[in-house]
């Protein structure tokens, strides 16, 4: 296994990345401890070090629905809504996680894995439970739906 | 795609990562799941790299060693849960400093002697005892680690020593006069004894 140090350095701006397109900024900084802070813990029972990428997406990931849920139980205030997280980006316009947010769970969580994540699809199968094909079909749409709104 | 991507990575700008782990490290530092936390400690003798466990200090190394090196072997040797916090390596920056000003005879900080093994061990721990400025041959530390003619392997654990400065190797020198070798270089060894003024 890397020093910790190494794979925090390594994985730590992908992770962040993708938990900001999961759970918008706010939330991300509190995932993104949570996410380190158990892989942490867990680093010395890990035998295999060669999909340390793959495996720190899938805590982070679990992290971020985590988060989700416990967002869905409190009651939600107005300026909660993404508006008031939500910042422009080097164009002036919102951050693509905002448009991110509006996709159905499955194709936010596929898409995220595959391109913020940076994931190859069995991957990103694998950390989602499901079949590679679902993997690819959600991405697609995914896909689909942001361009119809970017362009 | 890029075009995606690209709108992903700002909305993630760098200075935030930067914040993201500064916090996730200091709470590691608090709620203390790490078992090596190092930092760098400028010297006289250029940028040492200090690593403790809760037991102590662990490694203490010369740039030349590299510091990926160094990590690598802690990583395999000690723990991989290693993170750099250098709150946690704040006593021992400290007493090096005054080490090197000359204000300090004594290490108090404990040392954790994971690293070495068997004989290595007794020789490093005959050597923890040589007093400031003072010399020993390598045949009287063998002889405290209890074999007097293993002189050459005792020669062999100093040369092996992960925590020098600390365990003061270099007060190990030749029966007949000559320096000896040294981990961080001769050079270092002789700047050393004469700081402790074993030279004069």
């Amino acid at each position: 296994m890397p020093p910790f140090q190494r794979f925090l350095e390594e994985h730590g701006e992908p992770v962040y990345r993708f938990l900001v397109a999961s759970v918008g900024p706010e939330e991300a900084q509190d995932c993104f401890q949570e996410t380190f802070l158990a892989a942490l813990r867990a680093y010395p029972r890990l035998r295999d070090a060669a999909n340390l990428r793959s495996w720190v997406m899938t805590i982070a990931h679990r992290k971020a629905l985590d988060s989700h849920r416990s967002r869905r139980r409190r009651p939600e205030p107005v300026a909660s809504v993404p508006d008031a997280s939500g910042r422009p980006d080097e164009d002036g316009d919102p951050g693509v996680w905002r448009r991110v947010q509006t996709l159905p769970a499955k194709q936010r969580e596929a898409v995220v894995l595959r391109y913020v994540g940076d994931m190859p699809y069995h991957d990103v199968a694998r950390t989602m439970g499901t079949s590679e094909a679902a993997a690819r079909q959600n991405v697609r749409l995914a896909l689909r739906k942001l361009r119809e709104v970017m362009t | 795609m890029s075009e995606i991507e690209r709108a992903f990575r700002a909305a993630a700008p760098a200075e935030e990562v930067e914040e993201a782990v500064a916090n996730f490290l200091r709470r590691a530092e608090r709620e203390g799941p790490a078992e090596v936390a190092y930092a760098e400690a400028d010297s006289p003798l250029g940028m040492l790299l200090v690593a403790v466990t809760p037991r102590g200090l662990v490694r203490l190394a010369y740039p030349n060693e590299g510091q990926d090196e160094v990590l690598g072997e802690l990583a395999a040797g000690v723990s991989p849960r290693i993170l750099r916090l250098e709150g946690k390596t704040d006593d021992v920056r400290r007493e090096l400093g005054e080490y090197f000003e000359g204000r300090r005879r004594r290490f108090e900080v404990p040392v954790d002697w994971a690293l070495t093994r068997g004989f290595t061990r007794k020789v490093l721990r005959a050597t923890a005892r040589i007093p400031y400025g003072a010399l020993r041959t390598y045949r009287e530390v063998a002889s405290r680690a209890g074999n007097e003619r293993a002189y050459r392997a005792a020669g062999n654990a100093l040369g092996s020593n992960p925590i020098p400065i600390v365990v003061p190797c270099h007060r190990v020198v030749h029966t007949g006069g000559g320096l000896g070798g040294y981990t961080g270089g001769l050079e270092r060894k002789e700047f050393l004894l004469e700081l402790e003024g074993a030279l004069e």
